[in-house]
């Protein structure tokens, strides 16, 4: 939903700055803002399995063109830094980051936008792949959000033997204490999640009555927003942001508008 | 880190990258969605030297059935190729003996 008119004036703040993360480790973010006192409702990035990288910069980028105040912090910072492909590959190989880790860095960016002057005090999460599964993760355990965005995110629902120290409850046993609604954008070609898993999150959903908009997109597979990807399928991801964009606009956005 | 599907195994050897020759030390094998390569899924490979840091690695990701064709072509050329170490130790101590049958006779 675009509201911008031809004859409007825009500009944002976009740049790296520094934010808490769990156990009282500071983080690199990405922060990006529309210029102007706001209020502006406020959405927490958490990036891709691919790392900190471009894309997610740019995403951030994009929402604060939407309006919001927007943040993406580097959860993969306690392993280094390099190029994000290179520190991807680390974290990959070393099992991947803690879930406490990133309930702790969330918690630590949501606590910083909300304390900004420009926030109208409703915040959101979103998150791709891994980034997924881990914002409707924080959404369970973490009090604070108004409306998180799950896209794509594998490994919601875990067998006992995926368990790990790192992963030791599946998401999905939280869903009990989903603390906003939840929007789930999934492709039906995808196997991580599989149509199979989402089903199966959708009736854990139902049956503690959450309030949460699942769709599934045919002839689309994982990550089908990412135009720099061979999964990107165009039609798809128009109709997914549009849906995340009106997601966002009803569950955080207050009468007090720019 | 969608599958968390991930194998890691101590190597011995060298790689070169962008900025030439290292040593390495370890490989990761995982079985997850690629960054680069045209599949959904690929089997990917990064043979890394913990030590140099995370910019020393050699990535490569391989369609599972193209990865299989490799491991069969690795393990095809290792046996091959201790096929002849074997005939040459055997050529050698075979060349060897008269040799030593001289010295031990002169």
């Amino acid at each position: 939903m675009q509201k911008y008119r031809t004859d409007m004036y825009e500009g944002m703040i976009a740049e790296t700055i520094t934010v808490p993360g769990h156990d009282r480790t500071v983080l690199n973010a990405y922060f990006a803002r529309p210029l102007g006192s706001g209020p502006f409702p406020a959405v927490v990035l958490i990036h891709h399995a691919p790392g900190w990288d471009e894309w997610y910069r740019e995403t951030t980028r994009k929402f604060a063109h939407h309006g919001y105040i927007a943040i993406s912090p580097n959860i993969y910072q306690q392993f280094g830094h390099g190029t994000p492909e290179d520190i991807a590959a680390k974290v990959r190989a070393m099992g991947g980051v803690p879930d406490d880790d990133v309930v702790g860095d969330m918690r630590g960016s949501l606590d910083y936008l909300k304390s900004l002057p420009q926030s109208n005090d409703k915040a959101g999460i979103f998150g791709t792949c891994s980034g997924g599964r881990q914002a409707f993760l924080v959404a369970c355990r973490t009090k604070g959000f108004d409306a998180a965005v799950d896209c794509w995110g594998g490994r919601v629902v875990m067998s006992q033997q995926e368990l790990t120290p790192k992963y030791p409850v599946a998401p999905i046993d939280y869903t009990k204490d989903l603390s906003c609604p939840l929007l789930g954008l999934f492709g039906e070609e995808d196997q991580s999640p599989s149509p199979q898993q989402v089903a199966q999150h959708e009736q854990e959903l139902k049956k503690y009555g959450k309030t949460y908009e699942f769709h599934t997109y045919p002839k689309a597979g994982h990550g089908f927003f990412y135009y720099d990807r061979s999964g990107y399928r165009q039609e798809q991801a128009v109709d997914g942001w549009n849906k995340v964009w009106a997601f966002f606009e009803n569950y955080l956005e207050t009468s007090d508008k720019r | 880190m969608c599958t968390g599907i991930v194998e890691n195994t101590r190597v011995s050897g060298s790689g070169k990258g962008p900025r030439g020759w290292f040593l390495l030390d370890q490989a990761s094998v995982s079985y997850d969605h690629p960054d680069h390569a045209q599949a959904e899924r690929a089997v990917i490979i990064d043979l890394l030297s913990e030590t140099a840091g995370p910019e020393s690695r050699i990535a490569v990701e391989l369609t599972p059935q193209s990865a299989r064709n490799l491991v069969r072509a690795i393990l095809a050329s290792i046996s091959r190729g201790e096929a002849m170490d074997r005939d040459q130790e055997r050529e050698s101590s075979v060349i060897d003996h008269p040799v030593f049958s001289r010295t031990k006779s002169s």
